[in-house]
């Protein structure tokens, strides 16, 4: 197998190399040789266990590639547990939303900001007394609109507030790659405008990949598309050629058709 | 094909927020803040020690199980790791510091931080094992802990007296001055003395971010990993410092009663502080303020009453519990002040 080799501060914020994954006879991640620039705005499609979900969890360290390499802004990473890729700029949000029900919109966005500054684990001061921690959390939500919900329990948020607290806790890590899992799963139509919206006006140095079936928020939101079929690329590039090449349309219509035909 | 039709909402922009950032501090700050209810059991612990003179042998008995029950609730209610093993280190406490009393070392301090040390020991090792796993596997290895411990003291009958107990403790005067006395003041004291100072560092590590970062754990493991936080160090150094809470709550019952038995590490033991916690309310700091005494105490006037059925009318109080109050009486009190 022959990996190009990069030299140290190129311009790619997240990078796989001839990734593979397997369970069994099962291929779910094919030679996956994926770039992600800096800033970049980029989504990754694909249809039903196209093997999207499986490249999430490679690149965050929830599973372990067969073979292949994990880059992060330059540094390979493939060895290193889930906490030490967060550490190093990879963030992620979840399609099923995953939040500290109970616990407050504020201290949701709290508990990430104080992990990445590693005073999460104090034991000395009390966490009210942690300003700037909470100040900045408190920022946060305040750009993402959802400073009035501050001080309620998550749990009852409306469900399209509750995915932007989903971004929210994601941004609390100062990502350098910001992974966006469904952004928009389960929210009505007329809602994930404002999710959209929060997304458009991320801070334009946060590489972005949004994993994504709706395809009006992917053509709205990337400049570049990565098309993954049965664990491989198929074909990658800007959203026009993506809309216009034959292969994807056969692969998109034709699993329509079994769809409808499976029912 | 997917580009067309599609609609662009416009929306209002976010509306302004009500809230200062000042306010968001403030109430980040109140929570640490300590509030006048917070003086109701020290002073209410206070008052059964005037009040019930004949109960006081009892009491100590309560205060010593109210630590053993809130350490239970810094690795269940706080942490989430369910536990049926809590007793491995309850015992361990109170077996190091019953050995060190028959065997001529009676200091009653230097007992109870050794008793302390012992479970914080026995609490690491065990944890940097059966916290590999969790759920129903968790619960299945915690029970093995204790379970092989209670079988180690069965059979360690030089040293442990088997199932005959711990015979012959000689605790000596605390600072050299207060003899424990026939009557038991000088223990009831003593175990309010040291359930205070261990309940300020069980409070303190709740409100530290430390603590926070449990809850976290608590309401959704995925997502701490997911922000980078180190798991499983964190919920072994809390299983560690329960431990060693919950052993000195069994140093001080064996130093007050002068007896150790095979009870202290059994199945019932750890059980039972667990439904102590669930009828006060898990998760809450104060729960094991309010189960264990309604607990202990019912169960010493069911059982005066009714020598034979008294578990019965436990059991009873048990299901009103879980069936009327989930969250038990802290929980039950929350969903009526709302």
């Amino acid at each position: 197998m022959s990996i190009e080799t990069l030299p140290a501060g190129n311009a790619l914020a997240l990078e796989s190399r001839g990734l593979c994954k397997s369970f069994g006879a099962l291929t779910v991640a094919d030679n996956i040789d994926f770039r992600l620039e800096r800033g970049a705005r980029q989504a990754l499609i694909g249809p039903n266990g196209a093997g999207k979900t499986t490249f999430v969890e490679l690149v965050t360290g929830g599973l372990s590639p067969s073979t292949g390499q994990i880059v992060i802004d330059g540094a390979d990473v493939t060895d290193l547990p889930q906490a030490a890729r967060v550490k190093r700029g990879l963030a992620r949000t979840f399609q099923i939303t995953a939040l500290f029900r109970r616990l407050t919109t504020l201290e949701n966005v709290t508990l990430a900001i104080a992990e990445r500054d590693g005073v999460a684990g104090g034991l000395i001061r009390p966490a009210g007394r942690h300003n700037r921690v909470i100040e900045e959390a408190f920022a946060l939500l305040e750009t993402l609109g959802l400073a009035e919900d501050a001080l309620r329990p998550v749990s009852a948020l409306a469900y399209g507030r509750q995915r932007l607290v989903e971004i929210a806790v994601a941004l609390g890590l100062s990502p350098k790659v910001l992974l966006l899992d469904e952004p928009a799963a389960g929210v009505p139509s007329g809602e994930s405008g404002l999710i959209i919206e929060v997304i458009e006006r991320l801070p334009p140095d946060i590489a972005v990949l949004i994993i994504e079936h709706d395809m009006d928020l992917v053509f709205r939101l990337a400049r570049r598309i990565t098309v993954l079929v049965q664990g491989r690329i198929l074909v990658e590039g800007p959203p026009d050629a993506i809309a216009a090449d034959p292969q994807v349309r056969q692969v998109y219509l034709g699993e329509r058709e079994h769809g409808r035909g499976g029912r | 094909m997917a580009t067309e039709g599609l609609v662009r909402p416009r929306l209002k922009p976010a509306p302004r927020a009500p809230l200062a950032p000042q306010q968001a501090i403030d109430a980040f700050a109140r929570r640490h803040r300590y509030r006048w209810w917070e003086a109701l059991p020290w002073l209410a612990a206070l008052a059964a020690y005037v009040l019930f003179p004949s109960y006081i042998p009892l009491g100590a008995q309560i205060l010593a199980t109210i630590l053993f029950a809130l350490s239970a609730d810094l690795v269940l209610g706080y942490a989430g790791i369910v536990t049926l093993g809590h007793a491995a280190f309850f015992g361990t406490g109170a077996y190091t510091a019953g050995i060190l009393a028959a065997h001529g070392w009676g200091e009653p301090i230097s007992g109870l931080l050794a008793g302390t040390a012992a479970a914080a020991l026995i609490g690491f090792v065990s944890g940097c094992i059966v916290l590999r796993t969790t759920g129903l596997t968790l619960l299945m290895q915690t029970l093995v802990v204790a379970t092989l411990l209670y079988e180690a003291a069965n059979k360690a009958s030089w040293l442990t007296g088997g199932d005959d107990g711990l015979q012959g403790m000689e605790v000596w005067p605390i600072f050299g001055q207060f003899r424990f006395d026939m009557f038991g003041r000088t223990g009831y004291l003593y175990c309010l003395a040291v359930l205070f100072l261990c309940w300020l560092v069980a409070r303190h590590i709740v409100h530290s971010p430390f603590g926070r970062s449990l809850t976290g754990i608590r309401e959704n493991v995925r997502r701490m990993h997911a922000i980078g936080a180190p798991v499983r160090s964190r919920r072994l150094i809390i299983y560690t410092i329960a431990a060693a809470l919950a052993g000195t709550a069994g140093a001080l019952i064996a130093q007050t009663t002068g007896f150790v038995g095979l009870t202290f590490l059994n199945l019932d033991r750890s059980g039972t502080v667990l439904i102590m916690l669930i009828i006060g309310g898990v998760g809450r700091l104060y729960g094991a303020f309010i189960g264990v005494p309604l607990y202990m105490i019912a169960q010493n006037r069911f059982s005066e009453i009714e020598p034979v059925y008294w578990y019965f009318w436990l059991g009873l109080m048990m299901i009103i519990v879980v069936v009327f109050a989930r969250g038990g009486i802290l929980g039950l009190a929350e969903r009526l002040r709302r």
